[in-house]
């Protein structure tokens, strides 16, 4: 990273920081929901952007870490902040068990074998044999986590609600800094060959189907830590809300924000948090009508997203 | 379990196999034409349906607005080839999965626009009293596999004894030399998704007097006909069909005896995902080798 945008970046921070002080306790809610939608699309990101990978059923991570969660908290009466490892680390390696078939299946059949996943979750967290720890279709209520004790003292009372988001804003910038340093390395490479030239990179001796699968158990990890924190903030988990719609919403995400894109995973958190909230004045159908065209719109003229259109807009400036 | 129990499991599972079997035969359509699975095909099907029920409400027949309908899919089905998925023909499966996904939510929510979001009942065809004194399957269910059974030799016939028929086949195996004897590639295309759109309305049609219209009736249907199309075999119109039956039969009888009704999704889920291991080409699909 250069000076500059160390700079950049200790603005935005101090931005993020300040952000809750002046925004009412909804808008701050929004906020900590954008920071959870932007960890699950760099998680889906990272499968999909980096290595090539195509899934349409990530919202069934995501959907198992909020269960992990809620579960925990409601039937252990754990506290909410271990709750989040927890999740990434159940979601690690359901993620990185699923990966081991979905290895065998490219491109169409992947993302095929995906959808197949989003679309019977919700049937699973029905199912009545697991009723006692899901709550079946009821779901599970959460209670609102309290700032601990300690910021009062030192003067700074906060509200359940700027707590959350600190909180969150905390993990995120935890794992935007860890996908950070784990693509820009050999890692990362890694991830790229293998979606651009899949023979050459197994030629030049990666080990691909270790690979694969790790990025499937990471971007797993990822949506996990985002369902957990999704959860808490929403205080709710239900079945239904977790149906294949949702894992399109991230497709949307990551399609809109830029594939192979870290900074892609804010803007398209930005979208898909407040884009509906805005067409749903329109009509009940308008957001989805608009996540459609958007969809198809981004194919065909901005394929590398909006990420992708500030780096250009960034490049032009500097090259006049 | 006796052989009593099991006979109309069996038998319930053929019907609705036969709606699968229609769906899945409109997947393998547009497979052959253009190796794609198409994501939006229950929610073009879903759509068509709308369209006859409007039709229907307008007061036409149900024959006609049968027939009007299978049309209009037709055009409504070469227009989106034309318009949607022609600039993406050959960029990476990533941008093209992404259009079909846009797809199926644009269908899916202009439906819930235009129509809204009550459900709706739809007409059957077919009288209610028991036809040949069949007892185990409503005369509804009956017409539905004789319909699918009258699509797949239709589409036959079509592709083995008709000159566009075969031009269709040769765009699909072998698009270059078939440019060069001058067959009009990107139409035959065209007329793929024209042909499945139409196939995908016949079931739509067929579907909704069983599960309801509402813009989500195809959710379920669509995973069953990928699980049908895959373990027939991507490219084979028959084999999509028996695949079909043979899902309907499966998600029945495993439903009825072995794990409860509430899981019948996961079966699609592990169907899938187990074909797709352990024989990727079904039963009937050609083996494809790829050369490094």
């Amino acid at each position: 990273m250069t000076k500059k945008q160390l700079l950049i970046g200790a603005i935005l921070l101090l931005a993020a920081c300040l952000l809750p002080f002046v925004l009412s306790n909804y808008r701050t809610f929004q906020a900590a929901l954008v920071l959870v939608y932007a960890i699950a699309l760099l998680g889906l990101n990272i499968l999909t952007g980096y290595n090539g990978q195509i899934s349409l059923g990530h919202g069934a991570f995501y959907a198992i870490g909020a269960y992990v969660a809620a579960i925990l908290m409601d039937q252990a009466g754990a506290p909410y902040w271990a709750t989040v490892p927890a999740a990434g680390a159940a979601c690690l390696l359901v993620g990185f068990l699923f990966g081991l078939p979905a290895l065998r299946l490219e491109g169409l059949y992947l993302a095929l074998a995906t959808f197949a996943l989003g679309v019977s979750m919700p049937q699973l967290l029905k199912y009545h044999h697991l009723e006692k720890w899901t709550g079946g279709v009821q779901g599970i209520v959460i209670a609102k986590p309290e700032a601990p004790a300690f910021f009062p003292k030192i003067g700074l009372p906060l509200n359940p609600d700027q707590w959350l988001y600190f909180f969150t804003l905390a993990v995120a910038l935890a794992m935007f800094l860890l996908a950070h340093n784990l693509l820009r390395g050999r890692v990362g490479r890694a991830l790229v060959a293998i979606r651009d030239q899949h023979t050459a990179a197994e030629v030049m001796g990666i080990n691909t189907a270790l690979y694969k699968s790790l990025a499937f158990g990471v971007s797993a990890m990822y949506m996990g830590i985002a369902g957990a924190l999704g959860a808490i903030a929403v205080q709710f988990v239900a079945p239904d809300s977790f149906n294949v719609f949702l894992s399109i919403t991230f497709l949307v995400g990551i399609v809109v924000g830029g594939l192979a894109s870290l900074s892609g995973a804010l803007y398209g958190a930005l979208f898909i948090q407040f884009v509906p909230n805005i067409a749903d004045e329109i009509s009940r159908a308008a957001p989805w009508a608009i996540f459609g065209i958007f969809l198809i719109a981004f194919v065909y003229v901005m394929p590398t997203g909006v990420a992708g259109a500030v780096r250009m807009i960034l490049a032009r400036r500097k090259s006049t | 379990m006796t052989a009593e129990a099991l006979l109309p499991q069996v038998i319930a599972g053929l019907a609705t196999g036969g709606i699968y079997a229609s769906l899945a035969l409109a997947l393998v359509m547009i497979y052959q034409a253009t190796h794609l699975v198409n994501f939006a095909q229950g929610e073009m099907a879903m759509f068509a349906t709308y369209i006859a029920w409007a039709l229907i409400n307008a007061g036409l027949g149900y024959w006609p607005a049968f027939f009007l309908t299978v049309g209009i899919a037709f055009v409504l089905g070469v227009i989106i080839e034309r318009i949607i998925i022609r600039p993406v023909e050959n960029a990476p499966v990533l941008a093209v999965v992404v259009v079909f996904i846009g797809l199926l939510v644009i269908l899916n929510s202009v439906a819930g626009w235009i129509f809204t979001y009550t459900i709706k009942s739809f007409p059957s065809p077919f009288p209610i009293e028991p036809l040949f004194g069949i007892r185990f399957m409503s005369p509804h269910q009956l017409g539905a596999i004789g319909v699918t059974l009258g699509v797949l030799a239709l589409l036959y016939a079509f592709f083995r004894f008709t000159p566009l028929g075969l031009a269709m086949r040769a765009a699909a195996q072998n698009p270059e030399s078939s440019r060069l004897v001058g067959i009009r590639v990107g139409w035959m295309l065209a007329l793929g998704w024209g042909l499945a759109a139409a196939i995908g309305a016949v079931a739509g049609m067929m579907v909704a007097p069983i599960v309801y219209l509402d813009p989500n009736m195809m959710g379920g249907v669509l995973l069953y006909a990928f699980a049908a199309a895959l373990l027939g075999g991507i490219d084979s119109p028959g084999g999509a069909v028996l695949g079909g039956l043979v899902v309907g039969v499966l998600e029945n009888v495993l439903g009825a005896f072995v794990i409860g009704n509430e899981l019948k999704l996961v079966v699609a889920l592990v169907l899938i995902i187990g074909v797709l291991l352990v024989r990727p080409s079904g039963f009937f699909g050609r083996v494809h080798v790829s050369r490094v």
